[in-house]
């Protein structure tokens, strides 16, 4: 009897170590960050800012390289043609055409929207790894538009987060995250970002149309639409500069 | 002298309607000279008083990287003053944040202060009366723009020391009524200890409030007396003054023209009067003295004409006020619905001399020409 038991114990033991298991809350991150990341990286994009009344979109071309240096100048409407930000590590700068100046954005300033949007300059700052801010766990797996996806939760380990924590929805075949939560430290969903329109730019996945949303407020939030992407393409040094703002 | 007085009451009375013309343009400038001095220093006294009862206390003791006019350094402008230093201060604790009314966005201050704090008239004891968990006291003009009243609860939005957002219901505990719109426009009130927990900036503040106007030194922070942090207003009333003396100055100078044109009409059409009173054993500086005292005598004319009806409006209007219209309130100064003027004797008297001395001197500018008359040439009504 005693044998059969132990028997018992061991091949349940053995199958366990046999069956499928899945990937873990921080290596489905990592899998997101390595497919949505690349060396260089020429966005060509649309921003659209819905209001009260109507909607303005705005295109702009950005460039970037790694995580931290960036590059956006606005292309349309008139009013904003010419507008320059540069953006290199901890550091964002803002040229603006009409007064021909450049400024340094800090402090409380980053916390001001971007051209009216639901995005912060400092949503945007935001280039710690995910894994370096939160601890993540696999909460759950349901399905998004159709496909198949893992519900992550993410919990600030750090006091300096910007958001407490978030929920993050990855689609399992393409490691691309389709919608992502964030909330308060009292559990409060702050805003929500949904991704969509997901395409292959040279191997990796990519969403093409993103839309921001303030829970808190009225309004269908801001779209950012992606109309061209090179990966990986040279990308000259002086772009990178702060003298190429007044150019 | 009482020979000149007769003489100028005779042939001011006798010019008829071009007297009382000047008589009333002049007085009209008494009137308006005072009524609206009396406005601005009735204004000014109602600022101050309401202005120390519901911001100012006795004097602030501010920490040194806050600045009020400069909204950036609310973020890191607070810090510990050390306990034994605090004896008769409030403590006020700035941090922005966001509220979410009806779905819309508003920013706003949130201001911590001791909820049993007595110096300023907040009704800050609503918020310890309260069962709320996050309870706030706002100002009329911050619950119309919020359409909030007393009861309602509402989002808000901030962030912690370390920058993390955080969101909780808050509950509007009191509404206040005060004129001070800088205690009120976009700002809630709430306990500063609840405020700390929130934010966790433990025992941290961004000014206290005195109840003694006694200074208080200590390292990093800087005292402002209740003077120093009146100036703004004093400074603003005094422009006003400036601007608005713009308006009476060009009054005066149309009155003070009317009696320097009526001058120079009576000397020439009078030249055979004036011969005559030469002849008789006047000196010439008498008679230019009596014709002085003619245009002097318009501006008491004036002053008696401009009391007959200037008084009785004066008092009526001392005591009803005058009703200041919705959007001034909004201003960053102290406007109270209706605002009392107020007439110091200086300011009456000092209005007085204004005007007599500046008839006295238009009188005297024409009359100059007198002492220059041939007296025969005067008498035969030449032409000088």
């Amino acid at each position: 009897m005693k044998k059969t038991a132990l028997f018992t114990i061991i091949g349940l033991i053995a199958m366990s170590f046999m069956l499928p298991t899945g990937p873990s809350a921080s290596q489905i991150i990592q899998k997101v960050d390595d497919n949505m990341s690349s060396d260089t990286r020429i966005t060509e994009s649309q921003m659209i800012i819905h209001g009260r009344r109507n909607s303005r979109t705005i295109t702009s071309i950005g460039y970037s390289r790694g995580k931290y240096d960036n590059f956006t100048e606005y292309l349309a409407p008139e009013r904003e043609k010419g507008t320059k930000m540069l953006k290199l590590k901890d550091y964002l700068w803002i040229y603006s055409p009409s007064s021909d100046r450049t400024i340094q954005l800090s402090g409380h300033m980053l916390r001001q929207s971007v051209m009216g949007s639901d995005l912060s300059y400092e949503d945007m700052m935001e280039d710690r790894k995910l894994l370096d801010i939160y601890n993540a766990e696999i909460e759950g797996e349901e399905e998004v538009d159709g496909k198949k996806v893992w519900r992550l939760a993410l919990t600030a380990k750090v006091d300096d987060a910007t958001y407490h924590s978030r929920k993050l929805w990855v689609e399992q075949e393409r490691f691309v995250p389709l919608k992502e939560d964030l909330f308060a430290k009292s559990g409060q969903l702050l805003k929500r970002t949904v991704m969509s329109d997901i395409k292959k730019v040279d191997g990796k996945w990519y969403p093409h149309k993103m839309n921001y949303k303030d829970m808190l407020k009225d309004g269908q939030g801001t779209d950012f639409v992606v109309t061209k992407m090179q990966i990986n393409v040279p990308i000259a040094d002086e772009v990178f500069n702060k003298s190429n703002l007044k150019k | 002298m009482k020979l000149a007085f007769q003489l100028a009451y005779r042939n001011l009375m006798g010019a008829g309607l071009r007297t009382w013309l000047n008589v009333g343009v002049l007085s009209f400038a008494y009137v308006l000279i005072i009524l609206l001095n009396g406005i601005l220093d009735g204004w000014n006294e109602q600022a101050r008083t309401d202005t120390i009862a519901w911001e100012f206390g006795q004097g602030q003791l501010r920490y040194d990287e806050y600045d009020p006019y400069d909204p950036f350094t609310i973020l890191d402008g607070h810090a510990v003053l050390p306990a034994e230093k605090r004896d008769g201060l409030t403590p006020v604790l700035l941090r922005q944040g966001t509220i979410y009314p009806e779905g819309r966005m508003l920013s706003t201050l949130i201001k911590g202060i001791d909820a049993n704090q007595t110096i300023i008239t907040i009704p800050t004891a609503k918020l310890k009366e309260s069962d709320a968990a996050l309870p706030v006291v706002i100002g009329k003009r911050m619950a119309e723009s919020a359409n909030l009243k007393e009861g309602d609860e509402v989002l808000m939005r901030w962030r912690d020391k370390h920058g993390t957002y955080d969101a909780a219901k808050v509950t509007v505990a009191a509404v206040f009524d005060g004129n001070v719109s800088t205690v009120d426009n976009g700002q809630m009130w709430m306990d500063i200890e609840k405020l700390r927990e929130i934010t966790q900036l433990e025992q941290s503040a961004t000014y206290y409030i005195a109840s003694t106007d006694v200074p208080v030194k200590a390292e990093g922070w800087t005292y402002f007396s209740q003077d120093e942090l009146l100036q703004d207003l004093t400074d603003m009333i005094e422009m006003k003054k400036y601007s608005s003396s713009i308006m009476y100055g060009m009054l005066l100078l149309i009155a003070l023209l009317a009696i320097f044109d009526t001058q120079v009409l009576s000397i020439f059409r009078r030249q055979r009067e004036i011969g005559t009173y030469i002849s008789l054993g006047m000196t010439r500086w008498k008679v230019v003295t009596l014709f002085t005292f003619e245009g002097t005598m318009y501006s008491i004319l004036a002053t008696i004409v401009g009391s007959i009806y200037g008084i009785p409006l004066f008092i009526y209007l001392a005591n009803t006020g005058m009703g200041m219209p919705e959007l001034s309130q909004d201003m960053g100064v102290a406007i109270a619905e209706r605002i009392y003027p107020v007439y110091s004797v200086g300011l009456i008297f000092s209005t007085v001399l204004l005007v007599v001395v500046s008839a006295t001197i238009v009188s005297f500018l024409p009359a100059r020409k007198i002492a220059k008359m041939n007296p025969v040439d005067a008498l035969k009504g030449k032409m000088q």
